[in-house]
């Protein structure tokens, strides 16, 4: 064991939240502290590898997230997929092993490896028991460096991704989604569809898939979190290993920003359907914007928090209109959108859309009440530790925040930031969020009432 | 927000049925659970069960109520009931306003949710540990004095209706799916919908959710299940001051019918202009934890990942690496329910569509298992992967949470769950064998095609 690795232990809190009041019951029933801390370690291997790290030795698991900028965003024009391609065969073939061979080591020894790619990036999951820990970091090494791209796979996996698009033709919210990013994002990247399509991936040669890699999968583009069975000493020498042969730096990524769609739009895309599905979204505020943070707060009163949403009462509780409805910010890399989803039967998706521009409409002119907002940020801040309950989805959390740009002390300050939002910042941002006018709506199905 | 299809939880038994573990998964005759998993249970004068499972890596809970009754238990005519007293189970009492459910949880910082399936309705919160009490007690509340009015059953259903176009009519590939269980299941209620018929779900009354609420959740008729950073001793005071007040009484036994032995195979075809892509799926009536004998759910649960449990497996080899006559192919056992149940094999051709191709590939694929059986080898590897996995279930205090809820929903015992590992273990390839060659038979089978329907275009 080598001591040269430097270790930087932040000692982070992850305060769970003492919330003022809990109506008619007293809190002290139960003697636990409800606070609970989350030891997050910067660790850097040897090599110069960062990882963010979760030590958790009661259960003899580990798991290991990764993640590379770039993702679909770096497909070439006319080989969209490529990026999509690449993730699916990463795993079929490595090193001296094909696909059968590769595949028996990972299942035989309880090991899960999967890769997917995403509009900005290309992501790794990794788990596996302590005691196959040397073999798993192997096969992830060898997934990363030397995937072979043997043709049966290929042409196996790419006919796979060819099915995968033709049932998404059946799946009314992939087909309204596909339709909303076009029309968002005409002539960008973030406009396609990160499977690609039909014609795109028949062009797709293994050629491609290793130019891809060469060129994509580089340490400056790299963030890893980790959760587990697994001390820090131990994790820097897996990553050096894992990921020392990569090449340091990859060309610079072009990250202009580009602006979502503002025109608005009612789209109908018919689907013999008995109910209309609908996305609609349009343009968003920047992770970076002071503004961020109210939005989120925003969204939660207006379609974000489970049964407690305006839109979540108007649409579903009073009328009856939908089994589901909510709303989320979604940002990119370049770019963000503000989303919502509904689905209403074909007679009634009409009456839905008014309560929904209604609301909008509303929420851009009054924000929300002082209520509201202590109701948000108690639930807000409040559930946060709710996402941090297991190895796994800490570990997705970890890389989630690193991909973000966020730095290691988020955990511990992102509650005090909802803690910090006005009424007046609340105002701010509602009048920031796209009109019913600037919004796309796309519907799938055959919805009457819709010009 | 419910997940009313019994494949999205009981078909996730396969490998997280065993939430146990191994300490050292490498030799598997040395489980050890006690170390790891130490659920505790004890259980109310009322007769109410209470499960407590500890994991004390963060100050969190997820506290479930299970009642062990669910859409197979429903009368006829009356399809869909127990789902829509579910979606009404938050409506309110005398001290909880409409909403004021929801709003107090989350106010608190905490989710809920609930699910029906055929055995069984479930309610749930995942909230910090101080907020416990609360919990408990609008639950205990809910649970004896719940109101609803005419206007809220009312909209409930139209929030239903849609939930069902959701769910089943926007989807061809959920229509077959509950045809093939209307056809395999031709004598218990698991051939009906949980969600329910249309037709029927329209003619549900609020009289008809208040004779069930009243006839059923009883909590005697009741598990509590709480997963998370809190110990036994800790809860029973709680449990005690909560539910322990609620009155018991009686709960009708579960009237259940037996499948007759099926004599003829079933093929069902449905075509759809909506269908761009084929698919198939061919359902095989199964004993289930309850109603098999001696090792068959494990044998079949074996079975299930030899034949088609991974990408490694014998029929994705054969049909998707050597005939390339699928895309994909998986094979579904889920052991959990109270009576017999289904072992499913779903494969979509390639893109070519060649239906034909692949059912004759299937057909081959598991005549040859059948002549020349499993070997011990495949056997052990098998067993090996699925205990390796299910390791992994002990990451997650719901999964356990809900692991624990079904088993003994469906009249299982904690016990059962505990020695999982060890009664995989004892599974031989002569088990497999006989268990293939008992229910891989096509009399015991419906075949679903889903197609495009050409003639419409």
């Amino acid at each position: 064991m080598r001591a040269l690795m430097k270790t930087f232990c932040l000692s982070l809190m992850v305060v769970f939240a003492a919330l003022s009041t809990a109506p008619t019951v007293n809190a002290r029933e139960v003697s636990k502290s409800p606070s609970g801390q989350i030891n997050v370690q910067r660790v850097v291997s040897p090599g110069g590898i960062e990882a963010w790290l979760v030590e958790e030795h009661s259960i003899p698991i580990i798991s290991f997230d990764f993640a590379f900028q770039g993702g679909a965003y770096l497909d070439l024009s006319g080989k969209e997929g490529t990026a999509n391609l690449l993730a699916a065969l990463l795993d079929e073939g490595a090193g001296e092993y094909d696909s059968q061979a590769f595949r028996s080591l990972i299942e035989e020894n309880s090991i899960s490896l999967s890769f997917s790619a995403g509009k900005d990036s290309l992501t790794g999951s990794l788990q596996t028991l302590t005691a196959n820990k040397d073999l798993a970091f192997e096969l992830a090494r060898l997934a990363v460096n030397e995937p072979r791209f043997d043709k049966e796979p290929v042409e196996r996996i790419r006919g796979q991704v060819l099915v995968g698009i033709k049932r998404a033709e059946m799946n009314p919210n992939s087909v309204a989604s596909k339709e909303l990013f076009s029309r968002l994002f005409p002539g960008d990247p973030y406009g396609r569809s990160v499977e690609g399509t039909a014609e795109s991936l028949v062009g797709i040669s293994a050629k491609d898939l290793r130019a891809y890699r060469a060129a994509a999968l580089t340490r400056d583009r790299l963030k890893v979190g980790v959760v587990g069975d697994i001390t820090a000493e131990q994790l820097g020498a897996l990553l050096d290993k894992t990921f020392g042969a990569l090449p340091d730096q990859g060309a610079p990524l072009q990250m202009t920003p580009v602006a979502a769609s503002n025109e608005g739009a009612s789209v109908v895309i018919e689907m013999k359907n008995p109910q209309s599905t609908v996305i609609f979204a349009g343009p968003s505020i920047a992770r970076e914007d002071p503004d961020f943070i109210p939005t989120y707060v925003l969204n939660y009163t207006l379609g974000g928090g489970g049964f407690s949403s305006r839109l979540l009462h108007e649409v579903r509780e009073k009328r009856g209109l939908t089994y589901s409805i909510y709303t989320y910010t979604l940002p990119f890399d370049r770019s963000a959108i503000w989303v919502g989803q509904v689905a209403s039967d074909n007679g009634k998706i009409s009456e839905t859309l008014q309560v929904v521009r209604d609301e909008i409409t509303k929420m851009r002119a009054e924000g929300v009440t002082a209520e509201e907002l202590e109701d948000a940020k108690r639930y807000l801040t409040g559930a946060f530790p709710l996402r941090f309950t297991s190895n796994a989805s800490i570990a997705s959390q970890l890389l989630g925040y690193q991909m973000s740009g966020y730095g290691i002390d988020y955990i511990n300050e992102r509650n005090a930031k909802i803690e910090a939002v006005t009424l007046e910042d609340v105002k701010r941002a509602a009048q920031r969020l796209p009109s019913p006018d600037e919004i796309t709506f796309v519907i799938v199905g055959e919805p009457e009432g819709i010009e | 927000m419910t997940h009313p299809k019994r494949r999205f939880w009981g078909g996730l038994s396969i490998f997280a049925f065993a939430m146990i573990a191994a300490l050292a998964p490498a030799s598997a005759d040395d489980l050890d659970f006690s170390e790891r998993l130490k659920p505790e249970t004890f259980t109310l004068k009322n007769g109410m069960q209470v499960v407590v499972i500890p994991d004390h890596r963060v100050p969190v809970v997820t506290h479930m109520v299970w009642f062990k009754v669910g859409a197979a238990d429903e009368a006829v005519g009356k399809s869909g009931l127990a789902h829509l007293l579910e979606h009404l189970m938050s409506s309110g009492t005398q001290k909880l306003k409409p909403r004021e459910f929801s709003q107090i949880v989350a106010r608190n910082g905490g989710q809920r949710n609930a699910f029906t399936s055929y055995d069984y309705t479930a309610y749930f919160q995942r909230i910090a540990i101080d907020r416990l009490p609360l919990m408990m007690e609008m639950q205990a509340d809910l649970m004896a004095n719940l109101t609803m009015s005419e206007e809220k059953v009312a909209s409930e259903k139209n929030v239903v209706l849609e939930e069902r176009s959701f769910r089943v009519e926007n989807n061809p590939a959920a229509i077959l799916n509950n045809e093939v269980n209307a056809a395999l299941f031709r004598n218990q209620h698991y051939g009906l919908p949980v969600i329910g018929w249309r037709h029927e779900i329209e003619g549900l009354t609020r009289e008809d959710a208040l004779n069930w609420y009243r006839t059923y959740y009883a909590p005697n008729n009741a598990i509590l299940v709480v997963a998370g950073d809190i110990t036994a001793e800790e809860l029973k005071p709680l449990a005690k001051k909560y539910y322990g007040k609620l009155k018991r009484h009686k709960v009708p036994a579960r009237l259940r019918a037996e499948e007759a032995e099926p004599l003829a195979a079933v093929r069902i075809e449905m075509k759809d202009v909506r269908v761009k892509q084929p698919s198939f799926q061919r359902a095989y009536l199964a004993p289930s934890a309850r109603t098999g004998e001696g090792r068959e759910a494990e044998a079949l649960e074996v079975l299930a990942y030899i034949l088609g449990g991974s990408n490694n497996s014998r029929l994705y080899k054969q049909l998707v690496i050597t005939d390339r006559a699928a895309a994909g192919v998986r094979v579904y056992y889920g052991s959990t329910a109270v009576n017999d149940t289904d072992l499913t094999i779903s494969a979509t051709p390639t893109h070519s569509g060649d239906m034909d191709a692949l059912e004759r590939a299937i057909d081959k694929e598991v005549a040859r298992l059948l002549t020349e059986g499993v070997s011990e080898d495949e056997v052990a590897k098998a067993v090996k992967t699925l205990k390796g996995d299910a390791i992994y279930a002990l990451d997650s205090q719901s999964n356990l949470a809900n692991q624990f809820g079904r088993e003994l929903a469906t009249g299982g015992t904690i016990k059962n769950v505990l020695e999982w590992p060890q009664r995989l273990s004892a599974v031989t390839a002569e088990d497999v064998n006989a268990i293939a060659g008992k229910v891989l038979q096509p009399q015991r089978s419906v075949t679903g095609w889903l197609l495009p329907e050409e003639a419409a275009r």
